[in-house]
């Protein structure tokens, strides 16, 4: 049945796929964004808690669907996994390192002789939160701004900075996007403390703090997103597969794809929305705003990076060797078997809602942190 | 095309791959294991509504959850490490590779996390039906876990379901099912996760049997021993069974690591196993020294088990340098076998073919591109063997492979014994009397883990240098960087490892004296 796709048709759409679950991963973030607010938001022990609970119940989330996101990656474009990760070195591994710590915190930080004390673990829930999100936007910012690596006959890569990735830090448009997302994960966990927790200090203060981290985050997304409708992008040829650079190509592109254009407004409408009503009315469902805003803004980022013919991973190095979601994909057969394989993803996504559903149908309160269930 | 190797670069490499995989597989199999100790007590306890039930099975739920979160924390380095260290490799065969990571994301890490957060969530929110639902699927999920990566690693032992297309430069998928049904990866799969069973229900009994010798919770300790020595029983049993299955993969598809692993120099007809023995220290493959300072074997029983045949011929290390001996490949031919050095000069001729074809095709010259796609195809079988230049480089670190193959299987011959055992005191209800019996169980937990490791090092060490057997080579596989930027991450990732581990410890130690909890945790 899906054996009669063609294989750029597979292509775009296995480009689709990672863009969603880079998508979602932008939104879950949620849990990193609130884990650079503990302090912030709680003064006492038991409010710090009562987060720290709250957090701990989604944590695993984020971390699978990031596990996931890098095994689709690598499943459906090998030549972006070999060339980035082996190349950018530096980059992915502080963000792995920032993941092995969290990975334990939880579950590590409340209970007696651990070692390092609960305030260790407070600190390791912090540079995850903190490195975790802007490292992660910084690497999805060189799908617009390059890296500088080759590739030889066999398709081998060297990276050609000597800085493994450090480099792509110093990159002020990298800066400016890995910035945004890193606020913009504080604002969504915010939103999702004032929809999970019942405790009026907590709401009060997270009200606050709502305001202080929008500013900056408006301030760094827009300054991104100014920055990229006039830059020149890498474009390819559909036919001869030259790579190329093209004034206002992301613009380009967010015209030549209006259904596309139409998504990132509608997110961003969505995202201000969720925000706006949070601060104003004392509502509890702004997360569902701004997160389904999110991830239809990142998605048609995401989407522009790669699709209507453009360069998802440039090389600035030898523009020809810029991957784009033709040269770097998996064969036919094997687009085609991990489509088959994602037909099972509704289902997942099904059960997912449903068991969450029915533990999570009230409040996280003072009072459940002293019931006989696993608390952190 | 791989030119100027750095030696320390591939060495570091290596070093931070077997550091990081061997702490991640240091929490693996307790997980595999103890999910379904947990899930059979569960079962227990709502069939019969007993409490002491249910506090049984929290306790063992919390110690589950101290592992599971750092079995967590190191895995998600592995995959990424694919990337970060063998890019080469994640090229050359993502196309195959890739699949089953991608497939055990979607497959098995949701369904373990999701279902987790019910498991220790939901006591008080679900119904007890589908709590015990729900640890089920944890059981289920983490060994779905498991079959992903064997498949995948299995694969690399014994390349299948795939052709080289030469314009990619790389390894492409033909049929999946060949890829997840290779024998060697269903043994691979069976021989892990019961490797897992029997870990952890040595573990359980030996906490329990440390309970009974302090006196506490005797009731706890008594159900956790019959639960986990049944388990524990069945799943050894079965456990020696498939490896046996595994060595016969590896006497078929790895004969390098065969003679590995039995110390096998010279082979000969109607070869027999080494049950006890001592490899001579510093013997090289070309000197004139014996193999064994000292032997104990069983005449004809490697020729028996790894080929179906008391007289069959088993190369050693020598026979698989020297080439000259005949054996039957894959079509049932006999076929006599050549050199390593002559596969090096194969596998360069292939190599070259590969440039030139590349190079023709760049040049728009069809006739040319013909001619070496030509040559490439003929030799292509040997085509990793052109990155290497020694012959003894294609053998493994022989005594390492050696001793830990025997090791594991000497442990795995006494955990029957010593599931029997406790199984027998349980019967005649002698348990607390016998405390010779309970110390010796808490002495076994280490020995558990130290078969399960040794297993990964037969399987691992012993296929060097090849990351992808006859395919590519270590020192082609490894990412283009520099070796100091891998030194650092090794001592990073010692460090934060060992502390998380310790930390992992003490908790654990701690958590068990306190015990369970009235009501559970
Ligand atoms: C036979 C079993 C087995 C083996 C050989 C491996 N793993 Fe593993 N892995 C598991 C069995 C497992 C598990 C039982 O499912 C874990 C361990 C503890 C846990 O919490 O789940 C897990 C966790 C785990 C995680 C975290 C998953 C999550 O988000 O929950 C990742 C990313 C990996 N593994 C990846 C790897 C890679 C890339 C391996 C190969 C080099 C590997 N594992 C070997
Ligand atoms: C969790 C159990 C595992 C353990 C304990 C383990 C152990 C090791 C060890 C000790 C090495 C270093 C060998 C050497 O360089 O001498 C190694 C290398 C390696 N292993 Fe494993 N391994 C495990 C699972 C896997 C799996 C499941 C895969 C693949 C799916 C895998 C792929 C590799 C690769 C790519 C290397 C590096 C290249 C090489 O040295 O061949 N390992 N492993
Ligand atoms: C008589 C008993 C046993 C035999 C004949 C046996 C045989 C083998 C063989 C031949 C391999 C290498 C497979 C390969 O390289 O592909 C292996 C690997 C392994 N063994 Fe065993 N084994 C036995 C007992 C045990 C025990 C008791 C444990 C642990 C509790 C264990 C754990 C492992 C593990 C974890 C691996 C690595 C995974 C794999 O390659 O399958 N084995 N075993």
């Amino acid at each position: 049945m899906l054996e009669t796709i063609s294989h750029l048709a597979l292509q775009q759409y296995w480009w689709l796929i990672i863009s969603l679950l880079g998508a979602i991963l932008v939104f879950l973030m949620f849990v990193q964004g609130g884990q650079t607010l503990i302090y912030t938001l709680g003064k006492t022990e038991l409010e710090r808690r009562l987060i720290i609970n709250s957090l701990g119940r989604k944590w695993e989330f984020t971390f699978t669907t990031l596990v996931t996101f890098g095994g689709a990656f690598f499943a459906s474009f090998p030549l972006f996994y070999s060339t980035s990760f082996g190349g950018a070195y530096w980059v992915w591994m502080i963000i792995l390192f920032a993941f092995i710590i969290q990975a334990v915190s939880y579950e590590f930080r409340s209970k007696p002789n651990n070692f390092l004390g609960a305030k260790t673990y407070e600190i390791f829930l912090f540079i995850n939160g903190a490195l975790g999100t802007i490292l992660l936007g910084i690497a999805v910012s060189t799908f617009f701004t390059g890296s500088e690596f080759s590739l030889n006959e066999m398709n081998f890569s060297k990276w050609e900075g000597a800085a493994y990735g450090l480099e792509l830090a110093l990159n002020l448009h990298n800066l400016s996007l890995g910035l945004a997302v890193f606020f913009l994960a504080r604002v969504l966990g915010i939103l999702y403390f004032m929809n999970n927790i019942d405790h009026p200090e907590i709401i009060a203060r997270s009200k606050k703090q709502l305001i202080i981290n929008a500013i900056p985050f408006l301030v760094f997304f827009l300054l991104f997103v100014i920055w990229l409708l006039f830059i020149d992008g890498f474009a390819y040829n559909s036919i001869t597969k030259q790579v190329s650079m093209e004034p206002y190509k992301y613009l380009h592109n967010f015209i030549q794809m209006p259904v596309v254009l139409i998504l990132f407004l509608i997110g961003v409408v969505l995202v201000l929305f969720g925000i706006g009503k949070s601060i104003l009315k004392s509502c509890s469902n702004g997360i569902w705003f701004a997160g389904a805003g999110t991830i239809l803004a990142v998605l048609s980022l995401f989407l522009v990076a790669g699709l209507n013919n453009t360069a998802f991973y440039p090389s600035t190095f030898n523009l020809q060797n810029s991957l784009t979601i033709e040269n770097a994909s998996s064969s036919k057969y094997t687009l085609t078997i991990m489509s088959y394989v994602s037909l099972m993803v509704p289902f997942v996504a099904a059960y997912i809602w449903f068991a969450w559903r029915s533990i999570n149908n009230k409040k996280i309160d003072a009072n459940e942190m002293s019931e006989d269930i696993h608390v952190y | 095309m791989i030119e100027n190797v750095d030696m320390a670069l591939v060495n570091w490499s290596r070093a931070q791959f077997a550091l990081t995989a061997m702490y991640h597989w240091l929490f693996v199999p307790l997980t595999l294991g103890i999910t379904f100790i947990i899930a059979f007590m569960e079962t227990i306890y709502v069939k019969t509504g007993d409490p002491e039930w249910k506090r049984i099975t929290k306790f063992w739920m919390t110690i589950f959850g101290i592992n599971f979160a750092i079995g967590v924390a190191t895995g998600i380095i592995l995959e990424f490490e694919f990337g970060t260290n063998w890019s080469n490799y994640s090229w050359f065969v993502g196309d195959i590779f890739g699949a089953p990571l991608a497939i055990e994301g979607i497959m098995a890490f949701f369904l373990e996390s999701t279902f987790i957060a019910i498991m220790f969530f939901g006591w008080n929110k679900v119904s007890k039906k589908f709590h015990l639902l729900s640890t089920w699927l944890v059981a289920f999920g983490s060994n779905l876990s498991a079959l992903w990566i064997l498949v995948a690693n299995g694969w690399m032992q014994s390349p299948v379901g795939m052709h080289f297309n030469p314009d990619a430069a790389r390894n492409e998928m033909l049929n999946f099912w060949e890829v997840f049904l290779s024998p060697i990866a269903i043994n691979k799969f069976l021989h892990t996760i019961t490797s897992g069973y029997v870990l952890a229900a040595i573990f359980v009994i030996g906490i329990s049997a440390w309970y009974l010798i302090k006196g506490r919770e005797q009731l706890l300790a008594k159900r956790s021993i019959v639960i986990s020595s049944v388990f524990g029983l069945l799943s050894c049993l079965f456990l020696v069974y498939t490896g046996d299955g595994s060595a016969y993969q590896v006497a078929q598809k790895q004969p390098m690591k065969l003679a590995a692993m039995e110390g096998l120099y010279q082979g000969s007809k109607g070869a027999g196993i080494v049950v006890l023995g001592m490899p001579t220290p510093g013997k090289q493959y070309n000197d004139s020294k014996d193999e064994f300072v000292f032997k104990f074997e069983i005449p004809k029983l490697l020729s028996f088990l790894g080929y179906g045949d008391t007289e069959a011929f088993v190369p050693g290390v020598n026979d698989l340098i020297n080439g000259g001996f005949e054996y039957t490949d894959k079509d049932g031919n006999t076929q006599l076998a050549i050199s390593a050095e002559q596969k090096i000069e194969q596998g360069k001729i292939s190599i070259a073919a590969l440039r030139e074809y590349k190079n023709a095709k760049q040049n728009n010259d069809p006739v040319k591109m013909e001619e070496s796609l030509l040559t490439f195809k003929e030799s292509f079988r040997y085509f990793g063997y052109g990155f290497l230049n020694d012959p003894g480089s294609i053998i493994p670190n022989v005594p390492l492979t050696f001793y830990s193959f025997h090791i594991m299987v000497g442990l795995g011959f006494y955990f029957i014994l010593f599931f029997s055992l406790a199984l027998f005191f349980v019967f005649v209800d002698k348990l607390e009397s016998k405390k010779w019996f309970l110390r010796l169980s808490v002495l076994t937990i280490p020995l558990a883990y130290i078969a399960s490791m040794s297993g990964w090092i037969v399987a691992e060490v012993g296929r060097q240098p090849w990351t992808i057997q006859d395919l590519l080579p270590t020192v082609a596989a490894v990412s283009q960087i520099d070796a100091s930027a891998v030194q650092i991450t090794f001592w990073l990732f010692m460090v934060i490892f060992t502390a998380l581990l310790i930390a992992e410890i003490k908790i654990m130690t701690k958590q068990i004296n306190i015990g369970p909890k009235e009501g559970g945790h």
